[in-house]
């Protein structure tokens, strides 16, 4: 089934200059693989379209099941140099919870907040 | 040593505008062996130069200083607790004089307050650096521009200073995992060198290091992460073994969640290779980490690794780039997004009529896509309301301003049904652009001054 990536992980995101790192944890560690699967580097860039320049480079911590995805040209010049309201880029890390990645049927019970 | 012996690490604060009172109660609660605080960002130093230049009254350190010392210092006196901070910015003499008043206003005599100074590096940066990381270009160029520079410092003159015997120790630009890990140097006695404790404690300082946001801060999402009580949050508590493994926690009863979640979200923030994470200190890695909740917000965090430290220290390199001139206006009720459609092509023609020099201009509706730009969906419903932003980033003040100022004409030469504010406040602020650069480990000679109460 189809699901949206809140249901799947969560995800943060911090500032470095002009690149902003998204990191996206899996809720359940059955789900990781699904996410490293389908959540590649080129699908987030093409999430994030017309706002994150790139290039954007992913990292994997198989252990704790999460990606670290490291967004350059994401914060309009930098910090201090930014015109947009969220400069820091805080709430860039939600734009990604509607990335849609299909999940087997059987693994629904590992899923979050689905009625 | 004793091997089985734990010492208790708490924040007092994750940037210079956090709030107060959890660092009070860390202080008071915590039962603290020492409590850090964390107050700058990328552009503090420069911000606060360019201040000290226009404001002789400033003294250079954390303007929230006095607010600080005078919650946490009586608990943290009784206790023992002792202080690391960077709150002395650009003046670390100055702000330790000034905790030196406070000691004695709270009857504490004979009190050694360390200030580490060697940081502000502005009128060497040229001899000791070649090249601007973020576009390869020689740090030369930013000659004409040049406000500050300062080297990130690591642990070991905060940890020098707490050897010393300093009960609070005050400095300008550390890496900030580092104020957290230089308690840990000292009462473990790890060498400088020692990368695999030094790995575990700089990573263990960079979950510290954002104060609520271990805690259960910038995390809740209702329905999918929620906490109980967000608005009564505490700020972290390491409790740290000598080997480098720490139980992080917080002061019961009060709200927020220490979880597996709260610990994984802030392991990576602001990290880019986690295998990498390069601090003064150490390279940490980060992806051999192992995290066990071992009871209600409390989650064990072991097998951090770490690598040896690189040749170079980090500078960063304040510039003067320009003002960006910004305001606001509003529409609602039926029909708003037309006219505030209509709004911006006026705008636009208005700037292309005063002749506005700018290197970018943005003309954003709030609720629509005034915050992540062009990937934005359109929306599914005509919005009630909507607000113009417009923002431009110009060469000169007197450009910027006139962003302000075409925004007024909007009151009564623009579009029916315009909500205006009268402008109540600044509406050009300066930027302080930052760039950084290398600068070779051993240019590099930090120096203490000590104080007594």
């Amino acid at each position: 089934m189809k699901v949206k990536l809140q249901h799947v992980a969560h995800t943060r995101s911090g500032d470095k200059g002009n690149t902003s790192n998204i990191s996206v944890m899996a809720h359940d560690p059955e789900l990781y693989p699904y996410l490293k699967e389908q959540l590649t580097a080129e699908r987030l860039h093409r999430h994030y379209a017309g706002t994150v320049a790139g290039p954007v480079l992913r990292y994997e911590v198989d252990g704790l099941a999460m990606l670290n995805f490291v967004c350059h040209g994401a914060l309009g010049g930098g910090v201090s140099r930014s015109l947009c309201l969220d400069n820091y880029g805080k709430s860039l890390s939600a734009a990604i919870l509607g990335f849609e990645l299909e999940i087997p049927d059987s693994l629904r019970g590992r899923l979050l907040g689905m009625a | 040593m004793d091997k089985n012996r734990i010492i208790r690490i708490g924040a007092g604060s994750a940037w210079w505008g956090d709030r107060i009172e959890p660092a009070a109660l860390n202080a008071a609660h915590g039962d603290l062996d020492y409590l850090c605080f964390e107050t700058m960002a990328e552009a503090t130093i420069s911000a606060a130069q360019v201040r000290a230049r226009r404001d002789p009254s400033f003294p250079g350190y954390d303007t929230y200083l006095d607010d600080r010392m005078k919650a946490v210092l009586p608990a943290c006196l009784a206790r023992g607790t002792r202080i690391v901070t960077n709150q002395g910015w650009i003046n670390p003499d100055g702000a330790a004089e000034r905790i030196v008043h406070w000691l004695r206003h709270f009857g504490a005599k004979g009190v050694k307050v360390a200030a580490v100074n060697g940081s502000l590096i502005t009128d060497r940066v040229l001899e000791l650096t070649d090249t601007i990381l973020e576009n390869g270009l020689p740090t030369s160029t930013l000659t004409p521009s040049l406000v500050s520079a300062e080297v990130y410092l690591g642990a070991e003159p905060l940890a020098e200073a707490l050897r010393a015997g300093a009960q609070i120790v005050v400095s300008g630009r550390v890496a900030d995992p580092s104020i957290f890990m230089a308690p840990m140097m000292v009462e473990f006695g790890w060498d400088p060198l020692d990368h695999l404790h030094l790995g575990r404690g700089n990573g263990i300082g960079h979950l510290l290091e954002c104060g609520a946001q271990v805690t259960g801060g910038y995390f809740s999402d209702p329905g999918f992460k929620d906490v109980p009580e967000p608005w009564n949050l505490a700020f972290p508590i390491a409790e740290v073994d000598a080997d480098g493994n720490a139980v992080i926690t917080k002061v019961a009863g009060t709200g927020g969640a220490v979880n597996i979640k709260t610990v994984k979200e802030q392991l990576l923030y602001e990290v880019h290779d986690p295998a990498n994470y390069l601090t003064p200190d150490v390279v940490v890695d980060f992806t051999t980490t192992r995290l066990e909740q071992i009871g209600p917000d409390r989650v064990r965090v072991t097998h951090i690794s770490g690598k040896p430290r690189t040749p170079t220290l980090k500078v960063s390199i304040g510039c003067q780039e320009g003002f960006i001139g910004e305001d606001m206006f509003f529409y609602a009720g039926e029909g708003a997004l037309r006219r505030a459609q209509l709004a911006k092509r006026i705008l636009e023609e208005r700037f292309r009529i005063v002749g506005l020099e700018a290197e970018e201009i943005r003309i954003d509706f709030l609720g629509i896509n005034a915050i992540h730009g062009a990937m934005s969906p359109a929306p599914a419903v005509e919005p009630y309301e909507v607000a113009v932003r417009v923002a431009a980033r110009c060469k000169t003040r007197e450009q910027a301003n006139k962003v302000g100022r075409e925004v007024d004409g909007m009151a009564v030469s623009g579009v029916g049904h315009t909500g205006k504010r009268v402008p109540h406040q600044d509406r050009v602020r300066e930027i302080i652009g930052v760039w950084s650069a290398l600068v070779p480990r051993d240019r590099i000679h930090p120096t203490i001054r000590y104080f007594e109460s």
